[in-house]
């Protein structure tokens, strides 16, 4: 049986995050496929525009755009991330064991991103979806204003889980959405959302796309899958696929 | 509901017409129509934009394109485009919109601007004769050099040179994404960019398959919508453009409507046909100077900081300060539209009332960068409205390192200027997706028209350089002292940092 291969360790303490990217830019090049990056404190770009299928396992605080353009990695933090987790990332997976903050999956094309925790503000807004390419993003918590906004593709789901709240902290919701779908665990009121979408019961056809996603991230986060699904969900869809089809005189 | 808006043009068809309804099908806004009963071509004057394809396609020249000479009741204040404006608006209820850039009579600085040349005291150079530059490159240039005494009495440059993108002209073509005009339209820019070591820029269109090649002379576009923004698109290029603003539309997104997102467009975008492709007004992610160096730095990150990066905005009144904070922020190249910048679809309103003029512009972002000790930190690119060589010296005189043109590219493989652009219906097939008309483009002779009018104005700054008695561009660069200034006020002089015509 071949060796399995240790998994190459990165101490990220005291590197500014170019030093710390060339560092992980090196590993891979020289082959590496799983790494280890313990004591990351706030440093950008942690596996920005890496296009291998490698495992990166990271410790500490993430700066901003975690997996930015990034097109194939699997990240598993342990730990809080900073704005735009996976912007604009066109495949691989994101696996956040804290929270994150504003503009989560910014644009992601493809890809699934889990956060455990909360995350800040515009939450998913223009992710997008091609073909086979759809993208999942999946909060374990409360999400804030302008969740979904300018939405054109993929699942955007909130779960709510650490609130007593029934509803969510956020406003905006959906605001110029034009494609994809959003699934809340709990409930919304109108007034919370964007005149572009509306609010809907889930159907059969939503807990086949829904339900093999939220056993993996319950399965990720070792919750219980069934408890997650006793609660109702509600899903938002946008009205038109043109919302701004009528704006202009020609 | 009945239009009140009158006809613009006259299609008038004279008597040598030989019936060969080429007219009629090329008409792609259904202005002419032939009814076979009296085997007459019937010209519908409602629908003409004067776009001179069937003036031009007629093979007897039969057809002529006045105006419509109807008059109101005459009014300096309440002119024919206003009433009609107003008209519109009341039968439609949505936004204007215009094709092309701010056609408005603002001043043209451009034209109030005189060059030099070299009498006597410093001989002017001939450059059919003598060595002529126009070599430039993009990027930042070093604080200063270090050398090293080699033993063999060699010197050698220390100091490691950041990424620079070399021009044999100082002219690029501006950003023009697949979607606003054909797949021919880009080809035939990729490919003269590639014959005159220049570049070409995508647009935020995603970038075709068969272009790739054409990478070492591509910008790439990243805008707010990412529209086919990924890994191996941006390193296709040599330089990435971050766009926040447009010099047709500052401060204002774009739409890219349905109807135009065909299969191949659907595939440089990766969106899925018939849906709109909105570019939101901001990017999401950038709320200030500090996120722009966030992006900034997320793309050198992803391009292994071999690319070059481009910010470009467009011409607004504190240009300066923002200029200031691009370069700041870590871009390698400010690239400044001015409000004469051409669009596809603008909101009429935006386009014809916000900006300011890019020769002011790149003066007082020149001046600033100066002042500051920062001007090597960045290149600046000037765009929007460069219609001659002439301007392309101005500009670079004025503080430039080099230019873009789209609305003279454009012109010069058959744009008529009618404005249309929105519409899709463009009967040169430039500004277009429909197949049909998209293929009227032949690539081949797009190509040639381009590559002339690349080596045309190439050959004048060189007369123009060798006039005023420089052989290099760069020794042209800023150089203010060379300009003089007619008919502008003290402030204008001042601001565009030139003496006035005689002293």
């Amino acid at each position: 049986m071949k060796k399995k291969l240790k998994a190459y360790k990165i101490k990220a303490n005291g590197l500014h995050f170019k030093e710390l990217n060339n560092l992980i830019k090196k590993a891979v090049n020289d082959g590496h496929n799983s790494l280890n990056i313990v004591g990351v404190i706030g440093q950008r770009y942690i596996g920005t525009g890496l296009n291998k299928k490698i495992k990166i396992n990271i410790k500490g605080t993430a700066g901003a755009d975690l997996g930015a353009f990034m097109d194939g990695p699997n990240i598993v933090l342990k730990g809080n991330a900073q704005d735009a987790v996976g912007n604009t990332m066109n495949s691989g997976s994101i696996t956040v064991h804290g929270s994150a903050s504003d503009v989560c999956g910014i644009a992601a094309r493809s890809g699934r991103i889990f956060i455990k925790g909360n995350v800040g503000y515009r939450a998913g807004i223009h992710m997008k979806e091609y073909q086979d390419f759809k993208p999942t993003l999946i909060i374990g918590g409360e999400a804030y204003d302008f969740l979904g906004e300018y939405m054109a593709g993929g699942i955007l789901a909130v779960l709510n889980l650490n609130s007593k709240e029934q509803y969510l902290p956020s406003t905006y919701i959906g605001t110029g959405m034009h494609g994809g779908v959003i699934y809340i665990r709990g409930n919304v009121h109108q007034s919370q959302l964007g005149q572009e979408v509306s609010s809907l019961k889930l159907d059969s056809k939503d807990e086949e796309l829904l339900y093999p996603r939220l056993k993996e991230f319950a399965n990720t986060f070792k919750l219980d899958f069934d408890k997650i699904i006793k609660e109702r969900f509600i899903k938002l869809l946008p009205l038109s696929h043109r919302p701004y089809g009528r704006l202009y005189a020609y | 509901m009945k239009t009140y808006i009158p006809h613009k043009f006259e299609v008038n068809i004279n008597d040598k017409c030989i019936k060969c309804l080429v007219c009629v099908k090329q008409c792609s806004f259904s202005a002419l129509s032939f009814d076979e009963d009296d085997a007459t071509i019937y010209p519908d004057n409602n629908k003409c934009v004067a776009c001179h394809r069937c003036t031009t396609l007629c093979p007897t020249k039969s057809i002529n394109i006045v105006k419509n000479p109807i008059v109101y009741h005459p009014n300096e204040y309440w002119k024919a485009n206003v009433i009609e404006d107003i008209y519109k608006q009341a039968e439609t209820g949505g936004i204007l919109l215009s094709g092309t850039g701010n056609d408005k009579d603002y001043p043209v600085y451009f034209d109030r601007i005189l060059l030099d040349a070299s009498q006597v005291t410093n001989p002017s150079i001939d450059p059919l004769r003598e060595p002529m530059e126009l070599r430039t490159y993009l990027g930042k240039k070093s604080d200063r050099l270090q050398f090293k005494e080699n033993k063999k009495s060699t010197t050698t440059i220390k100091t490691k040179s950041e990424p620079q993108v070399k021009l044999e002209t100082p002219i690029m073509f501006a950003a023009m994404s697949l979607g606003a005009i054909s797949y021919n339209a880009h080809q035939a820019l990729a490919r003269t960019a590639e014959e005159h070591g220049t570049l070409y820029n995508t647009g935020e269109g995603g970038l075709h398959k068969s272009l790739y090649k054409y990478g070492k002379n591509t910008i790439v576009q990243v805008a707010s919508g990412r529209y086919g923004v990924h890994h191996e698109y941006l390193n296709a290029g040599s330089v990435v453009e971050i766009k926040i603003g447009q010099g047709a539309k500052p401060g204002i997104g774009g739409h890219l409507p349905g109807e135009k997102i065909n299969a191949e467009i659907s595939q440089t975008r990766m969106i899925p046909e018939g849906t709109d492709a909105l570019s939101p007004a901001p990017h999401h992610d950038i709320y200030s100077i500090e996120d722009l160096a966030q992006l900034v730095y997320a793309i050198k990150e992803a391009t292994f900081y071999k690319k070059l990066v481009s910010v470009k905005i467009a011409a607004v009144h504190n240009v300066a300060a923002i200029a200031s904070g691009i370069a700041r922020a870590g871009a390698d190249i400010v690239t400044i539209d001015g409000f004469r910048g051409g669009t596809g679809a603008a909101p009429t309103v935006i386009r014809d009332n916000v900006g300011i003029p890019i020769e002011m512009a790149i003066a007082a972002v020149d001046d600033r960068l100066r002042k500051e000790s920062i001007r090597n930190n960045v290149s600046l690119v000037a765009s929007g409205g460069i219609r001659n060589s002439v301007d392309v010296v101005k500009a670079i005189a004025l503080g430039a390192d080099a230019v873009y043109i789209g609305t003279s590219a454009l012109i010069s493989i058959g744009c008529t200027m009618c404005q249309k652009c929105y519409t899709g219906k463009c009967a040169w097939g430039i500004a277009t997706t429909n197949p049909q008309l998209a293929k009227r483009l032949n690539p081949e002779i797009a190509y040639k028209r381009l590559s002339n009018l690349l080596r045309a104005w190439s050959l004048e700054i060189k007369e123009i350089l060798g006039a005023m008695g420089l052989n290099a561009i760069e020794s042209l660069k800023s150089n203010r002292l060379r300009l003089r200034g007619v008919g502008l006020s003290a402030e204008e002089l001042k601001i565009l940092g030139i003496k006035q015509a005689g002293g």
